[in-house]
């Protein structure tokens, strides 16, 4: 795994201006509506930009505080996507009668709250590494819950992800992801070695050992496991994508991601033919336009198809904010969100978005690439690829590239858990970005030994500092 | 509330999308003076002014590491012994098929496992009975062998030369 240096800069200032121009665009998205709706700017708008813009520059002084050298990037991008994500959810209110929009503020408070809290209490993103294997434990439970009697919310729209808490529902798989992303770290910084030399030459492919295949098995498992018992095509997609990526940026190994999409072609067929709602949403993938399936009840493709048309409607420009028709898609604020904002904002508008999620994703990777420790390379790069693939397989299910699965857009789309969830990664990230940029010689380094403290250069630090730094070997050439 | 003009609505629809782009082309260009690529390289090499306020960041590069292309016997029966490195494993031990016949009665049969790996080449001991030592160590798994290293089998010293 290779590393970047960079030259050490706060950069908060930069922070500081874009964070204004992003909850700029918050607040203009928000008075767009109105305008555009013939609403009056009530309290409620002002009480809203004011939340928002305590709680943004909240974290910034947080970041300032606790973690200086974080990516100045990062929060403004999230603080953009989800302020354009609750004005469309507000203008989606005004359409229905719905109150999703107020949920949905409440729960951008507590998501930021949350992830203020992580940057306040998570010293160093390294003590993560002591719960590997309880976060697999806690990975399992949250996985379970939503089945268990009693606490589960049953099935809603298909799916039984869903677990009570008082009157709001609440996702557990959402934060299962970031668990899972601290086990996958864990385990991989730690047996990286042993997964990399061990196994046999077949020709190109340099096959894992048997024993060591074990946790891709548990890994393939749990993704089943979650189709089969919770009907959720997405989240099972999401699992296992991100065990792929992470035990292929800790071996770099293509035998596994060959072997990881095997069984994900294989599990994809059985499941089509096994259980109908897979079948259904394939069908309605490939024949959308088929007027038959258009109108079938459960698993037809009026959603996907209403969205296509509206998205098709708003053109290039859009119709602006306010001016389309996008609640005539059922999910609008939540599974349709992409196709409502295509439809107001044009396709130069969605554009810019599916870049913001871009260049936030690359700031991930550039966090992975900078930090110094294997645990935070691959705990960063999986976070980063858990919001990445998200994206890809929601915005692509929306525009009909794929199969369309019930993930969330991160931050844009009404649903508490994955607001949470979503902003407790950005803390994360933030976090280890801090890592990566401060100076080195700041660095307190707890798990490790010092590199190079002068003595002997055999022994097993040196060898191990040198061998998660392959890059200069390979500059050598 | 007051009717608002056609004109002053698509002139807002059009503003916000602008704003969204420079949104996006200054997070670019924030990002463009981030985007330092090691410190070797020439594009993203500090400027004189980060230079001057880093001094850190323009030390001498390290000496170019080099890669191994002879395996030389130190010490023990064989000592003076040196053998050309290719791509292939090396296999060293008392068996006949060994790369490295070692004649040595501490070593056993196929003792020990010298394997290129990129640019580098690593060390697995086979299960000999006496063990196999990188630089004084004793082996418990594959470990990359740096030149001048001396790897300990039996009473026979053997390390990695350019």
């Amino acid at each position: 795994m290779s590393q970047i240096e960079t030259v050490p800069k706060p950069r908060r200032l930069v922070e500081f201006f874009l964070l204004i121009l992003a909850l700029g665009i918050g607040v203009f998205a928000n008075a767009l509506v109105n305008i555009n709706m013939q609403k009056p700017f009530d309290s409620d708008f002002y009480v809203q930009a004011g939340v928002m813009t305590v709680l943004a520059f909240a974290m910034h002084i947080s970041l300032h505080i606790r973690a200086k050298y974080a990516d100045p990037v990062i929060l403004p991008i999230v603080v953009a996507l989800n302020g354009i994500g609750l004005a469309m959810i507000h203008r989606l209110d005004i359409a229905s009668g719905d109150n999703a929009g107020q949920r949905q503020w409440v729960w951008t408070s507590v998501a930021v709250v949350c992830s203020m809290l992580v940057i306040w209490l998570l010293r160093d993103h390294r003590i993560l590494r002591r719960f590997t294997y309880i976060s697999l434990i806690v990975s399992g439970l949250l996985l379970i819950m939503p089945l268990v009697p009693g606490l589960g919310a049953g099935d809603i729209n298909g799916a039984s992800v869903w677990v009570k808490i008082g009157s709001s529902s609440f996702q557990p798989g959402e934060i299962a992801k970031i668990t899972l992303a601290i086990f996958f770290a864990g385990y991989l910084s730690s047996n990286r070695d042993l997964i990399m030399l061990a196994g046999r030459k077949v020709g190109r492919l340099q096959l894992p050992r048997v024993r060591d295949l074990g946790p891709m098995i548990i890994a393939w498992l749990a993704s089943i496991g979650v189709l089969i018992f919770q009907h959720d095509l997405g989240s099972s997609v999401l699992f296992f994508g991100l065990f792929m990526v992470m035990i292929y940026v800790a071996t770099s190994r293509i035998s596994w991601v060959v072997i990881g999409l095997v069984l994900l072609v294989v599990g994809g067929l059985v499941s089509a033919k096994v259980f109908t709602h897979v079948g259904l949403r394939i069908d309605s993938w490939w024949n959308a336009f088929n007027p038959d399936v258009f109108v079938r009840s459960p698993g037809g493709s009026g959603q996907i198809v209403q969205g296509l048309f509206g998205m098709a409607n708003g053109g290039m420009l859009g119709t602006g904010l306010g001016l389309g028709r996008p609640d005539i898609v059922p999910f609008s604020n939540s599974d349709m969100i992409v196709a409502a904002l295509g439809e107001e904002l044009g396709m130069v508008g969605l554009f810019a978005i599916v870049l913001l999620y871009l260049l936030l994703v690359t700031r991930g990777f550039r966090a992975a690439l900078g930090t110094r420790d294997s645990f935070g390379k691959l705990l960063a790069c999986g976070l980063a690829f858990a919001i990445a693939l998200q994206c890809f397989v929601i915005i692509g299910g929306v525009t009909r590239l794929i199969p369309l699965t019930g993930l969330t857009t991160p931050f844009m789309a009404a649903g508490g858990s994955s607001l949470l969830a979503n902003w407790i990664i950005v803390a994360l990230l933030l976090k280890i970005s801090d890592a990566a940029r401060r100076p080195a010689n700041t660095v307190p380094e707890p798990d490790s030994i010092a590199p190079d403290t002068g003595t002997g250069n055999g022994g097993a630090t040196a060898t191990n500092n040198s061998f998660n730094n392959p890059t200069q070997a390979v500059k050598a050439l | 509330m007051t009717e608002i003009s056609t004109l002053t609505v698509t002139a807002l629809r059009f503003g916000f999308l602008l704003v969204l782009w420079i949104l996006i082309f200054s997070i670019v260009s924030a990002m463009r003076r981030d985007l330092v690529i090691g410190r070797k390289t020439k594009v993203g090499a500090p400027s004189s002014r980060q230079a001057r306020k880093h001094p850190e960041l323009v030390d001498t590069p390290p000496p170019a590491k080099q890669q191994a292309h002879q395996l030389v016997v130190t010490d023990g029966a064989l000592a003076g012994t040196t053998l050309e490195l290719a791509s292939s494993p090396i296999l060293l031990g008392r068996a006949q098929e060994a790369t490295l016949v070692l004649d040595d009665d501490y070593a056993s049969g196929r003792h020990a496992r010298l394997f290129p790996q990129g640019s580098r080449w690593f060390i697995e001991d086979l299960g000999s009975t006496n063990g196999t030592f990188l630089a004084d160590q004793p082996l418990t798994r594959a470990l990359p062998v740096e030149l001048g290293v001396p790897i300990r089998i039996g009473k026979t010293v053997i390390e990695l030369r350019p």
